[in-house]
Formats: structure tokens, C-alpha cells, sequence
């Protein structure tokens, strides 16, 4: 049995308020490798908050994130130097923003928006670094021949799939997706959940996965968190939680989807 | 009896919450016993539970009360009480369904659809191919759709991917619900053959199956669901 005796990343207890409004309010997490876990919940939920928590770009008021590192080691992602952060969000962790120009650099080509992500982590002969870039621009479904363009040239949905082929490039152990099909028209949507599902199979990658697409979560995801004003109000095994709902916000949630 | 599966006073209900807090109770104190090699074929009225009882011994829904005990791996394990990672690896190597409707995946390939559980398993990727396209082959799916999505398909074509990716990995256990509603004569033995099958090589096969044929061929008994008398 695959049940994987550690958790990459486990939080507990985390806590956060904006003023009044409670933010996170006592939750607590853990993800195993090659999972998939979605966090669904409306706007203002506190799924986005929760995964800006997870990865250490916010911190909270109280609570404690670890992570189990490559190297054996287990450290609060709130306790560890910026530089670690940073260097752990360069290597060992992905981020894919909704909005691809919160992740990509718009002013250079979209070879080099892949290939400087492998130079930040030491790669240095130039034609093995374009030879990669070629590469993850065929698996995201972009022709290499449009390499040397800026991605301001592509459409929402090749931007996505550029941000990925750049996150994906150093091949992460955990990576956190913040409504990656956000701005996408559905059919670009389809082709973006697919590719995604393929690669995440294929890297066997850990994916924390924020979204308020029910589909999209059913599609992806082996386990759910469902968020409701900072509470996680459900969990458990994605079809379970879908088909058989027991709180009554998730209840409300599903019956409120068109065929999910 | 060596069981492969079995349930212990399984029980389930359901709360809706959008009408009111109303609670359906639809099982109640279910005893089922399935050995290796046996098939057993769940009866009952439209509407008594023999879906419900299904989705409960996958995992699909919750068990209100009660175990339900499996072998896995060796070793047994009450999928009502397990951990969704655990459930995962139950259904990867034990626990197979055929549900009545595919679920399609957009722009996958029907030969991948049917190939998925076999490489989650570990099985090379060629292997699997070749025992996704011979089983495809054998329910009369031809060759030319194996590369297609199933999305565009018939609904007897779609089953008959579903069922083509339910029998591929030869699970220990699978669970049949209504798998030859929408099939013709000639792929209803078909799927007679398979069952056959499944079961010479030790798979323990719980099925609701409407079409009375198929139910004589293949059940060796069957197991009453009772309605529960509606609450007053």
C-alpha cells in the first residue's frame, strides 16, 4: 500500500482575522505525495487566504505550517528564513497564480520565461536550456515556434498553460494552484483541466489546488476541502464529498451546480 | 465462509439539509457476505437501496453505521471507517465499479480511458494498451473509435468503454451496477463471458442486474435489499 508514511506539508490550528472578519479560523491540513487536494468554497470562503498561508507568502496570527523537505528535514514554513522561503518556492514548491502575468515575466519570451526558472536553479549551458524549454512548450501544447515571442502575443489560456510549463519546468514535489481556470472561456478551460490531469499523473505531483469550480475540483482532485468563512465545514474523498454531501453548505453547493 | 467482502450492520441514511433537515433512512442493518469466486445479484424493488448499498461498499457514499469489511493487500480493512488515501488504494488494486454511465473526461482517448487503472497500477504502458485495445476489441468497440473520446459515443458504446476499463485490471472485488442496460444481444454475452471470468480467477462480483437472463447465467444467489417502511 502507497499510503506514504509522511505528509509533504502539514498545518495545524491556523488562525487569521481581516479586522472582524475571520479570515482562517482554526484550520488544519496535511497533503501526502502525489495527492491532489482541492479547496473549494465560494468567494470570501477563505480559500485563497488559506493557500497564501500554506505557502508562506502570508502569515498567520496563529497556527503552525511544516514541511518535509527533499533533504529529510521538517521546517515551519513560518520559522525558516525569507531566503529558504524563497529558495524553496525556486525549487522544491510551485505557484500557479489565476492570473498569469502574477506568474510570468510579460517583458520576456516565453522560452526564456521557462528557461530562466531552470538558470535560477543552476542550469547554465544555453542550447540544453532552449532544448528543455522547447520541450515544456510541446507539453503545454504551445508551438516552439513561438518561443522567441513575449507572452503578451498569446492568448489567456496559452499564458496559463505558459505559467505551468514554467512552474512545472524544475519539477516541484508540491505545487499550489489559486483558481488556475479563473479567467478562461469554458472549452479553453476543458483543454487547460486536461493537459493539467495528465501531468499531474505523469510527475506525480503533490497539488494544492484552490478553485470554486466544482467540475474542475471532480476532474482533478482525489480529496476535497470544502471552506466556509474560514472553517473547513467538510472533507474527504472527492466523489464522496460531491455525492454524498453532509454539511448543509455543501449540501447547497452541489445542488447549486449544473451537472458537476 | 472466507469472505472478500462483507458488511455488518451497514446502515445509511440521508439528511437534506435544503428540505428542512428531513433524513431519508434507506439501509438498515445490512448482513452481506461475498466469497472469492462468487457472484451475487442484489434484488429488490425499485427504490429498496441496491444502489445506494453499491455506492456505500465503494466508498461513493458515506456508511452511516455499520463496517464494511475487505480484504486488501493481505490484510482487512473496514472501508467505512478508512482514510480517503486508504479508500485510493483500495480502489486502485481490490475495489472495482461499473456504474450504468461513463463519466467522460474531455479530449481523452477512449483506449487511454480504458488503459488508466491498469498504468495507476503499475502495469508498462504497452501491456496495458494491449489489454485495453483486446477488451475494446471484445465488446465489439471498433478499432477505428479506440483513439476517439468517448464524448460523441452511443450510450451502449460508452458502456461498453466503461465496462472494457471496469474488467481490464481484474480487481478481487467488483461491484456491477446495471452493466448491460443499454447492450445489444450479442455484447450481453459478452459481458456474461466476463463475469464468468472474473469469477474463475477468484473475483468476488456483487451486481444488480434488471435483465433476468443475465441474472440466471450469472448469479450463484441473491441478496434481498428490503425498502424501509417510510417513516411516520
Amino acid at each position: 500500500m502507497s499510503a506514504a508514511a509522511a505528509p509533504l506539508l502539514e498545518a495545524e490550528g491556523l488562525t487569521l482575522r481581516f479586522g472582524a472578519i475571520p479570515a482562517l479560523e482554526e484550520v488544519a491540513l496535511a497533503i501526502w505525495p502525489g495527492e491532489v487536494v482541492a479547496i473549494v468554497g465560494e468567494s470570501g470562503s477563505g480559500k485563497t487566504t488559506l493557500l497564501r498561508v500554506l505557502s508562506g507568502l502570508m502569515r498567520p496570527e496563529r497556527g503552525t505550517v511544516r514541511y518535509h523537505g527533499a533533504d529529510g528535514a521538517v521546517r515551519d514554513v513560518h520559522g525558516m528564513a525569507e531566503s529558504r522561503r524563497r529558495l524553496l518556492h525556486r525549487t522544491e514548491w510551485g505557484f500557479v497564480h489565476q492570473n498569469p502575468r502574477d506568474g510570468l515575466r510579460m517583458g520576456v519570451s516565453a522560452g526564456g520565461n521557462v528557461g530562466e526558472r531552470l538558470m535560477a536553479v543552476g542550469a547554465r549551458h544555453y542550447g540544453s536550456i532552449r532544448a528543455e524549454a522547447a520541450a515544456w512548450l510541446r507539453r503545454v501544447e504551445i508551438d516552439p515556434a513561438r518561443m522567441d515571442e513575449a507572452p503578451t502575443r498569446f492568448s489567456g489560456g496559452m499564458q496559463q498553460r505558459l505559467q505551468i510549463a514554467r512552474t512545472l519546468v524544475t519539477r516541484p514535489r508540491l505545487v499550489f494552484m489559486d483558481e488556475p481556470t479563473g479567467g478562461l472561456d469554458v472549452s479553453v478551460q476543458a483543454r487547460l483541466l486536461d493537459m493539467l490531469r495528465g501531468l499531474v499523473a505523469d510527475l506525480d505531483l503533490a497539488v494544492l489546488i484552490v478553485t470554486h469550480d466544482i467540475a474542475a475540483a471532480r476532474l482533478l482532485a482525489h480529496r476535497m476541502l470544502v471552506m466556509r468563512h474560514g472553517r473547513v465545514v467538510e472533507q474527504g474523498l472527492t466523489d464522496r464529498v460531491l455525492d454524498d454531501p453532509q454539511h448543509p453548505y455543501t449540501q447547497l453547493l452541489v445542488s447549486s451546480v449544473l451537472a458537476a | 465462509m472466507r469472505y472478500a467482502i462483507r458488511t455488518e450492520g451497514l446502515s445509511k441514511s440521508f439528511t437534506l439539509h435544503l428540505q428542512g433537515g428531513v433524513t431519508l433512512p434507506v439501509l438498515h442493518d445490512v448482513e452481506l457476505a461475498v466469497a472469492p469466486g462468487e457472484c451475487v445479484a442484489l434484488a429488490g424493488p425499485s427504490g429498496a437501496g441496491k444502489s445506494t448499498l453499491m455506492r456505500c461498499l465503494y466508498g461513493n457514499y458515506g456508511a452511516g453505521a455499520g463496517r464494511i469489511l475487505l480484504r486488501h493487500g493481505g490484510a482487512e480493512i473496514d472501508l467505512a471507517a478508512a482514510d480517503p488515501r486508504v479508500m485510493r488504494a483500495v480502489r486502485r488494486d481490490t475495489l472495482g465499479y461499473v456504474s450504468q454511465f461513463l463519466r467522460v473526461i474531455p479530449r481523452v482517448a477512449t483506449l487511454d480511458i480504458v488503459a488508466e487503472p491498469l498504468l495507476a497500477r503499475g502495469v508498462a504502458p504497452e501491456a496495458a494498451r494491449d489489454r485495453a485495445t483486446a477488451l475494446l476489441t471484445r465488446l465489439n468497440l471498433p478499432a477505428k473509435l479506440h483513439g476517439l473520446p468517448p464524448a460523441t459515443f452511443s450510450g451502449g458504446e460508452q458502456q461498453r468503454v466503461n465496462l472494457a476499463r471496469g474488467f481490464a485490471p481484474r480487481y478481487p472485488v467488483l461491484l456491477l451496477d446495471e452493466p448491460t442496460a443499454s447492450l445489444d444481444a450479442a455484447n450481453r454475452a459478452t459481458v456474461i463471458g466476463l463475469i464468468e471470468e472474473a469469477k474463475h480467477a477468484g473475483a468476488a462480483v456483487i451486481g444488480i442486474f434488471h435483465d433476468a437472463e443475465v441474472r440466471e447465467r450469472v448469479a450463484d444467489r441473491l441478496f434481498e435489499v428490503h425498502p424501509i417502511p417510510a417513516a411516520a
